[in-house]
């Protein structure tokens, strides 16, 4: 374990939270890129895929939100043996309340009981930190933002699944998934990425999905099986045609990540976390040395 | 690319057809979630002259308030439409409203609305956010800011070459209908072969 300053780790936690709002990762704008490229001159898919690539530019020049559902800020921390969690979290809502006075955040939390919006983006649950310990001698902040609407669509389906001919079995699962895609239609703001939750009860199947899409885009499954499903599937999902906010178009789903728990003999969830194309995920490592790098 | 300058009148609207791309200008309202809801249970008539003949923006922003108290916007990309289904064929028959812009597009009761009432439904692009913050050039006043929050409150903005493109029209098209209808079949297919 090693000291850090408060003020110093704030002030960077600041800058990942502003970095995740304001510049879209590489791995997402170079996926972007390639469907706007791919959609023909002078269909509305291809105006949609070159007005999101100006905004994203945009929003990086000004360092402005790109998009202004800032989200559920889910974070995942992992820290060497000895570093208190609770002290870690006051520090990320310090640093998330500057975030909304600095308008790169929304207040995104109400009180699901009177209504109210707590005005700095800080509730019960919100922001989300997930906190693992590892072998590393550095700490590891990963952050998400994922906006309503995508979470909205976003869906869990146990299995079998009787109206869509769903076993307990890969092709089961292949075939929940394309219904979920169809499902959504443009909703969640299409272009989406799937991350998949295979297994576990409701709750670690749904984290479990979600845990799938801090995976870069072009990365591929270590398990042999699991990558081709995900291939084949994205491959698959393209041919729906929903394409960009579904107004029809080649790229409906720019990846499809995919993960496993074991389940009980009971149980077979599969959990579709279905992420818009405004794919803010970003981290940051904090060494002893207090010396962080951002990715 | 049609210019649209509020406010506007039914004949104009009911031009509009699925697949038009419009720039809009003129002033305007946002209303969401928890502002739909209020409008349903309280009817105002403080709402009147910011409806009549304009549109509702659904859209919660990101803003900036300046020291001499007004306010800009930031981020301000169209929120998802179809949570306001319930609501929305009325408030657009009581208040006269012409359009609503949003994304995602809205179900049954609302096409029906607009043949009704004279609307269309305008779909903005989802998360262009810092974009279309750019277009409103003014912020002319909030209401309910207290009681509803920043991103739910009723913004009363001025745009200048807002662009959307009418996906729900006033002679029964729907864009969302025709998309959902293809991506049926495909579906179909890849699940049951």
């Amino acid at each position: 374990m090693f000291q850090y300053d408060d003020k110093k780790l704030k002030d960077q936690l600041l800058e990942l939270i502003r970095r995740a709002a304001t510049d879209l990762p590489e791995d997402v704008v170079d996926s972007m890129r390639a469907a706007w490229k791919n959609e023909p001159e002078g269909s509305s898919a291809r105006s949609v895929f070159g007005m999101l690539l100006k905004n994203i530019e945009l929003a990086k020049a000004e360092s402005i939100p790109m998009c202004q559902d800032t989200g559920t800020n889910i974070y995942l921390v992992y820290i060497p043996e000895g570093f208190s969690m609770r002290k870690l979290t006051a520090l990320i809502h310090e640093a998330t309340e500057e975030a909304v006075e600095k308008s790169y955040l929304r207040p995104n939390a109400v009180d699901s009981i009177t209504g109210k919006n707590s005005g700095n983006n800080l509730g019960e649950g919100q922001p989300f930190i997930h906190f693992e310990e590892w072998d590393e001698d550095y700490i590891e902040f990963k952050i998400m933002l994922k906006g309503g609407g995508c979470e909205n669509v976003s869906t869990q389906y146990k299995l079998p699944d009787v109206d869509l001919g769903a076993d307990r079995d890969m092709d089961g699962v292949y075939k929940v998934i394309v219904d979920a895609v169809n499902e959504a239609q443009g909703q969640g703001c299409a272009p989406g990425i799937l991350g998949i939750g295979i297994g576990g009860d409701r709750a670690s199947s749904s984290l479990a999905a979600k845990i799938q899409l801090y995976r870069k885009l072009p990365d591929t499954n270590e398990n042999a099986e699991m990558a081709k499903m995900e291939s084949k599937l994205l491959a698959d999902l393209n041919e729906l045609g929903v394409g960009p906010m579904g107004f029809g178009g080649k790229t409906t789903i720019l990846g499809v990540k995919i993960g496993s728990l074991h389940r009980l003999p009971a149980s077979f969830f599969v959990s579709i976390s279905y992420m818009c194309w405004a794919y803010r995920r970003r981290s940051m490592t904090l060494n002893a040395k207090g010396e962080v790098t951002y990715d | 690319m049609i210019k649209l300058q509020l406010p506007i009148s039914e004949e104009a609207i009911r031009e509009l057809k699925i697949g038009d791309e419009v720039a809009i200008s003129g002033p305007m309202i946002t209303a969401r979630d928890a502002a739909h809801k209020y409008i349903y249970e309280n009817w105002p008539d403080w709402l009147k002259p910011f409806m009549k003949n304009s549109m509702i923006y659904h859209c919660g922003p990101v803003v900036k308030k300046h020291d001499d108290g007004s306010w800009s916007f930031v981020a301000a990309g169209p929120t998802t439409s179809i949570r306001e289904e319930p609501y929305e064929a009325s408030v657009m028959e009581h208040y006269h409203v012409r359009a609503v812009i949003g994304k995602g597009g809205m179900g049954e009761t609302t096409l029906a609305g607009l043949a009704k009432t004279g609307g269309v439904y305008l779909h903005a692009i989802g998360g262009l956010a810092a974009s279309l913050a750019k277009t409103v050039v003014k912020v002319h006043d909030v209401y309910m800011l207290e009681e509803l929050g920043v991103p739910e409150a009723f913004w009363h903005i001025e745009v200048k070459d807002f662009p959307a493109v009418v996906t729900m029209d006033s002679h029964g098209g729907s864009l969302h209908k025709t998309i959902k209808s293809q991506s049926d079949k495909v579906a179909k297919k890849l699940i049951f072969g």
